[in-house]
């Protein structure tokens, strides 16, 4: 059967991993292709890059580190972060991206995801999706959080899904920093709504986390997290004991 | 060396990449010199069936492929590569693989409970058929590997060398004699993955 993945996100800025991290025995952890390394030799199902970039300079060298992570790297890895266009896709899977992930271009432009869909196939489209709860509803909101763009998120979502989206990231802006767990409501109602791979993101404060995400959405596919793994506050090969211990299938 | 067949479909990179990060040389080509003075194969592919299958008959290197491979040249498919092997699929209507193995390509929805997601995708884990396999060399019964696929080869008990289980055996790894394939990505099965490719290369 499909193993439950669990997968870090690296926020790359400039050529380096953006927010501190606190590993023991590397030297140099902000260099993305280390990090990506040290992930997959502890056992990541999958990495996830952010380009938080705004110069078209930051974006050329963002493009280089993708290489050399690719060359390095031989697990799935997904691109997201300024994705606007069929170019940008054809920019990073020419870099060996696997996956790319769409979120405020597909909100200006919701026909990009039909459009990827159909030349890359729906395995490679990504729709990721920040949403918050408004007035008892989920609302999809773009900026990194801070506009409404006033979208329902499930509408939004099986919209997407619709279109070729071939697997949803779904990060809850209420659950996300808080550390208190991920957002198991609106995770299952997602869950109900689409039939392609869904992964939680925002909220994962530990072990425990992971294994109650799994253990009370079955349909649940990844969990997603940043800081607690940059941090080293959970290790990967002690989180996939602890779920192969819960009986949750892992790959180990 | 090592030749990868370029007959323009999908992305070649992670694979040439695997393969010198094995200290294998292998270069991405088109031409049927190159592939006629290649110590190996392999035949890779992404997309739909009919729309690759046509390519390769376009570039003309489905003759030199099949020549090769019945010449006793070791031949390695991956994923829609691996599909190609056989002699048909019924991926949007019927269309001719190379037949260097006998079965058939066909949809698993139908096939699997409908609680199942498809495209099956992910890691799973490896069911030996023929555990002494050569290609299984580096790695052992229940390693996992990584899937992206909708279609899979059946009425091939012959050539299946190890399964995944998806609600359904799914054909994970093929070969007969020379002719080799997986339905998974060795070059994005992390060691696992590195170590079969390996095991390939020292054939």
């Amino acid at each position: 059967m499909i193993t439950k993945r669990i997968i870090p996100c690296l926020d790359v800025k400039d050529g380096r991993v953006v927010k501190g991290v606190n590993f023991l025995g590397l030297n140099d952890v902000s260099d993305p292709v280390k990090l990506a390394q040290y992930y997959s030799e502890s056992g990541a199902d999958e990495l996830v890059f952010y380009d938080i970039t705004a110069s078209a300079e930051g974006r050329s060298l963002f493009t280089d580190i993708l290489t050399r992570v690719a060359e390095t790297i031989f697990i799935p890895l997904t691109v997201g972060g300024g994705i606007n266009t069929l170019s940008d896709f054809d920019r990073v899977l020419k870099c060996g991206a696997d996956k790319v992930s769409v979120n405020s271009g597909a909100i200006r432009h919701p026909a990009l995801i039909g459009e990827a869909a159909k030349r890359y196939g729906d395995q490679c489209v990504v729709l990721s999706v920040d949403a918050k709860r408004v007035d008892g509803k989920f609302r999809v909101f773009a900026k990194g959080g801070r506009e409404d763009t006033g979208l329902d998120a499930l509408e939004w979502i099986r919209r997407g899904v619709e279109s070729g989206a071939g697997e949803i990231v779904l990060n809850s802006i209420d659950t996300d920093g808080v550390k208190q767990g991920f957002d198991l409501e609106m995770l299952s109602a997602v869950c109900e709504l689409v039939s392609v791979p869904v992964i939680a993101s925002g909220g994962a404060g530990g072990i425990q986390d992971f294994v109650t995400l799994f253990r009370e959405i079955p349909k649940v596919d990844a969990g997603l997290a940043a800081s607690i793994f940059h941090f080293g506050e959970v290790s990967i090969p002690d989180l996939k004991q602890a779920l192969f211990e819960a009986g949750i299938t892992v790959r180990r | 060396m090592i030749a990868i067949v370029d007959y323009g479909v999908g992305n070649l990179f992670s694979l040439k990449s695997s393969l010198s990060m094995i200290g294998a040389e292998a270069m991405v080509t088109g031409s049927a010199e190159d592939l006629r003075a290649a110590k190996k194969i392999i035949l890779p592919g992404v997309g739909a069936f009919e729309d690759a299958a046509n390519k390769l008959r376009a570039t003309g290197l489905d003759a030199i492929v099949t020549e090769q491979a019945q010449a006793g040249k070791p031949l390695l498919g991956i994923c829609l590569g691996m599909q190609m092997l056989f002699e048909r699929s019924f991926e949007y209507g019927e269309h001719r693989g190379l037949g260097l193995l006998r079965g058939d390509v066909v949809d698993m929805r139908g096939r699997i409970p409908e609680s199942l997601k498809v495209p099956h995708i992910g890691w799973n884990a490896l069911r030996f058929r023929q555990p002494d396999h050569p290609l299984f060399r580096y790695i052992k019964e229940g390693d996992c590997v990584y899937f992206v696929h909708s279609f899979y080869a059946a009425n091939c008990e012959e050539a299946t060398l190890a399964t995944a289980e998806y609600g359904a055996e799914l054909t994970a790894a093929v070969g007969s004699k020379n002719v080799l394939g997986c339905q998974f990505h060795p070059e994005k099965s992390g060691r696992v993955g590195l170590n079969i490719l390996r095991a390939f290369c020292e054939l």
